[in-house]
């Protein structure tokens, strides 16, 4: 592995993650924003007024002695994810598929007692998996079915769709599959692939694992060449309308795709990666620059997909 | 939302780094504080014997002592004689020790001690009054000899210096001298002549007493030096070879003073003088000297000792945050915490380095073990902190003792550490292995590792310490340049090589 010039990477248009936070988090998001992405329960709230639709909310785990109840309220679901409401990076989420008698099975295939689940919500509620170990519930939502053309492409976890929107802009967006070396999680530092997405149309660009461009995935050994993503129009305007819901002027939204409810906001990314440059092949910055150029930005959401379609699609 | 200039925030950064630069230099100009430690400075330790016989009278013995001789200045000042009040007093110039005793009998000894610090800007001294010459009246036939000698040196000079030097040149026994000066010189009036004959001349002049200052050197006497009023300041000569100035080792003990010693209710009085060439840290210097000073307030040298070694510790602590923001912002290295390089850097200053580095791990591996079955113990997360925190406890005195016993005493130093945050680390390094796997665990273990050393080396260096705690105001140039990375929008080290593959892209 060698080194890349800085000249290179400048001309290449890359985002840094210095300049990313001192120029645009720092800069486009307010502070008062945040607990309403890092808390993926207000999140869930916030955006269903403005027509955003997430995973169905089962339960919510409040206190330590609410645990023991979990069972029952439990007893009628097969699969469900249980989720930290201030996680970050897909910590803490633990999903499960099925029942095999008493024990739960996870999305390994790995069967886990009711004690394990137990402990768990235990721990997410202590705030071992918030941001500070600030004390957290546990949220438990629907499990996303994952359409088939886009589940195929994926080891065990749901494939999601990440969007970079920039003042309710979608700039750039990337699909990324879970492998078994990201053991099932959608996260780019734990192995998964990430696929560029032409943001005009939702067809595959290009395909990184572990910052490396692969063209087959692993586990899979489908070519990643030839995706498209079905309802990309609709979600573009998902994504832009995020920006009305929370005033944030640089986040990563996460979209799933659901066999029955269709595209499905998971959760919104206040300190978005820069993971998605590699996938797409170029960088973020010019598409940024050119946004903070605009003389007159487009009100509604759906202007703004149409520029952004009109102006980065590839 | 327009972005805001950044003039205002890098003319706000210079001016914060250049007062704290320009505030230390002028410190170092006026308080005289090294910039290196260990810098030695000589200093000389002259001691005033007076010895005197009582003879059960009153005793009233006053000492001319120098105030500020050319070249010198007084460091201190301590005068030792058992059973005789003593102070300082000054007349006119006249600066006087006296020490006195109701009765006295039999032989007595006073000591006065000075110590004098070789300083190049009291050289030049102007006096508050202008001397007048003294009118001398002479009888013949010296009036004569005098009038002639004078006509010849006038001859040959052209100021009061030069007519000096030829005056001294004409009176010294070797040069083929003429009657009219064999008539007049002596051995035992020698200065006095001189002086007379310039003060005659219309010169002011007067007779001052220095001493050579020559390391180890006891019973010393003072020796004689010519000096004259050029109308601006008083010259030294040296009386018998005409030489102008002083040199170095020689410091003028008595100048304007009329006598050296007087006593009154004793005999056989003398004084001599012994010296001794003492060399003490510039720094400490500085620190005796700054209480003098109108910017002592700046220095941390007044508080007391105990308090002064807690803020040479916390004065440390900016350089680790510049480290670590640093090594964080530019190269990109990944911590586990943010600050706790800062700290384990801190534990590393007191244990030393490789002991220190041996306990820390093997603490931290120890505490992971145990860490593993308290994960199994399904305990809820503040318990499982603090249940850690007891373990690193043991740990920590199980492995002093263990140390002790097999001789190392080193295993002693492991109670620097800080528990609480080890017991974190410990938790953090511990979920991390479950959620990221081992690699991750060890990158993350090895970047806190390589910067708190990083943080170390920079703490401990001797000019770090001494810098950071003589001159606190550096510590705006540290946060200036911390605030000035806080700004920076670059690619990281680490983010060219994360980047490489950009490289086909190109």
């Amino acid at each position: 592995m060698g080194w890349i010039s800085p000249f290179k990477l400048n001309r290449l248009g890359m985002l840094n993650m210095n300049r990313r936070n001192v120029d645009y988090i720092s800069r486009y998001n307010n502070r008062a924003s945040y607990p309403l992405v890092d808390n993926k329960l207000r999140t869930k709230l916030v955006v269903e007024e403005y027509d955003v639709p997430t995973p169905k909310l089962l339960q919510v785990v409040r206190q330590q002695h609410e645990i023991s109840r979990f069972k029952t309220r439990a007893d009628g679901l097969n699969c469900f994810a249980v989720k930290p409401a201030k996680g970050s990076g897909g910590k803490g989420i633990t999903v499960i598929t099925g029942r095999e008698g008493d024990h739960f099975l996870k999305a390994s295939g790995a069967a886990v007692p009711l004690s394990y689940l137990e402990r768990h919500l235990s721990n997410i509620l202590a705030g071992l998996y918030s941001l500070g170990g600030s004390p957290d519930v546990a949220i438990v939502e629907d499990l996303v079915e994952s359409i088939p053309g886009l589940a195929r492409y994926s080891f065990q976890g749901v494939p999601d769709i990440r969007i970079v929107v920039f003042q309710g802009y979608p700039v750039m967006a990337m699909l990324r599959l879970a492998t078994k070396a990201s053991d099932g999680k959608a996260n780019l530092h734990q192995g998964a692939i990430g696929v560029g997405l032409n943001i005009a149309n939702g067809h595959g660009l290009n395909a990184v694992q572990f910052n490396r461009p692969v063209t087959h995935h692993p586990d899979m050994g489908l070519a990643l060449e030839n995706i498209v993503i079905e309802d990309w129009d609709k979600m573009l305007a998902m994504a832009a309308r995020c920006y009305e819901a929370t005033g944030l002027g640089y986040m990563g939204v996460d979209l799933v795709v659901d066999a029955k409810h269709g595209p499905l906001l998971l959760e919104l990314n206040a300190r978005p990666g820069l993971a998605i440059q590699m996938a797409n092949g170029c960088g973020l910055l010019p598409r940024l620059q050119s946004i903070e150029a605009l003389r007159r930005p487009h009100f509604t959401p759906d202007e703004r997909v149409k520029f952004v379609k009109d102006a980065f699609g590839a | 939302m327009t972005p805001r200039s950044r003039i205002p925030f890098y003319v706000a950064i210079f001016l914060l780094i250049s007062a704290g630069i320009s505030l230390a230099t002028w410190r170092h100009i006026q308080l005289g504080i090294p910039w290196i430690s260990g810098q030695q400075e000589p200093v000389w330790m002259v001691e005033a014997r007076i010895d005197f016989e009582g003879t059960g009278d009153p005793v009233m013995a006053s000492l001319n002592v120098p105030e500020s001789p050319p070249g010198f200045r007084v460091l201190s000042e301590q005068a030792a004689s058992p059973g005789y009040g003593f102070s300082i007093v000054e007349d006119n110039g006249d600066r006087r020790a006296e020490w006195s005793k109701r009765e006295v009998n039999g032989p007595q000894t006073l000591y006065f001690k000075v110590q004098f610090v070789a300083d190049e800007a009291v050289l030049r001294q102007t006096s508050r009054r202008k001397p007048k010459p003294e009118p001398i009246f002479w009888e013949e036939p010296e009036a004569t000899a005098v009038e002639e000698i004078l006509e010849q040196a006038r001859t040959r000079s052209s100021t009061p210096e030069s007519l000096t030097r030829e005056l001294i040149k004409l009176l010294q026994p070797d040069s083929n001298r003429a009657q009219n000066t064999t008539l007049l010189v002596s051995e035992t009036n020698y200065m006095g002549l001189l002086t007379r004959m310039l003060n005659h001349a219309g010169i002011p002049a007067r007779t001052a007493d220095g001493l050579y200052l020559e390391d180890a050197r006891r019973r010393q006497n003072l020796r004689p030096f010519l000096q004259i009023y050029d109308g601006e300041s008083w010259l030294t000569f040296n009386p018998r070879t005409a030489e102008q100035g002083l040199p170095d080792n020689v410091v003028l003990w008595r100048q304007a003073a009329v006598s050296l010693l007087d006593i009154v209710g004793g005999d056989d009085s003398e004084v001599s003088f012994s010296m001794l060439r003492q060399t003490i840290p510039a720094l400490q210097l500085a620190q005796a000297e700054s209480s003098q000073n109108g910017l002592s307030f700046l220095s941390l040298y007044q508080l007391p000792i105990e308090e002064q070694g807690m803020f040479r510790m916390l004065l440390l602590l900016p350089l680790g945050a510049l480290i670590v923001a640093f090594m964080r912002i530019v190269v990109g290295i990944r911590t586990s915490g943010t600050f706790m390089p800062i700290l384990i850097a801190v534990a590393f200053v007191q244990t030393t380095l490789v002991p220190g580095l041996i306990a820390f791990v093997s603490v931290v591996s120890i505490g992971l073990l145990m860490r593993g079955y308290l994960s199994s113990l399904n305990l809820l997360l503040v318990s499982r902190i603090s249940a850690l925190i007891i373990l690193v406890i043991f740990i920590t005195a199980g492995l002093s003792i263990a140390g002790y016993h097999m001789g190392f005493n080193t295993g002693m130093t492991v109670t620097f550490f800080p528990m609480v945050i080890i017991a974190w680390t410990i938790e953090r390094m511990s979920i991390l292995w479950e959620e990221e796997g081992v690699h991750e665990v060890f990158v993350q273990g090895a970047g806190s590792l390589f910067v708190a050393v990083c943080a170390f080396l920079a703490m401990s260096a001797p000019v770090a310490s001494h810098l950071t705690f003589n001159f606190p105001e550096l510590h705006l140039v540290v946060l200036g340049l911390i605030l000035l990375m806080g700004q920076y929008t670059g690619y990281k080290l680490s983010e060219l090589r994360r980047f490489n593959p950009m490289k086909v892209y190109d």
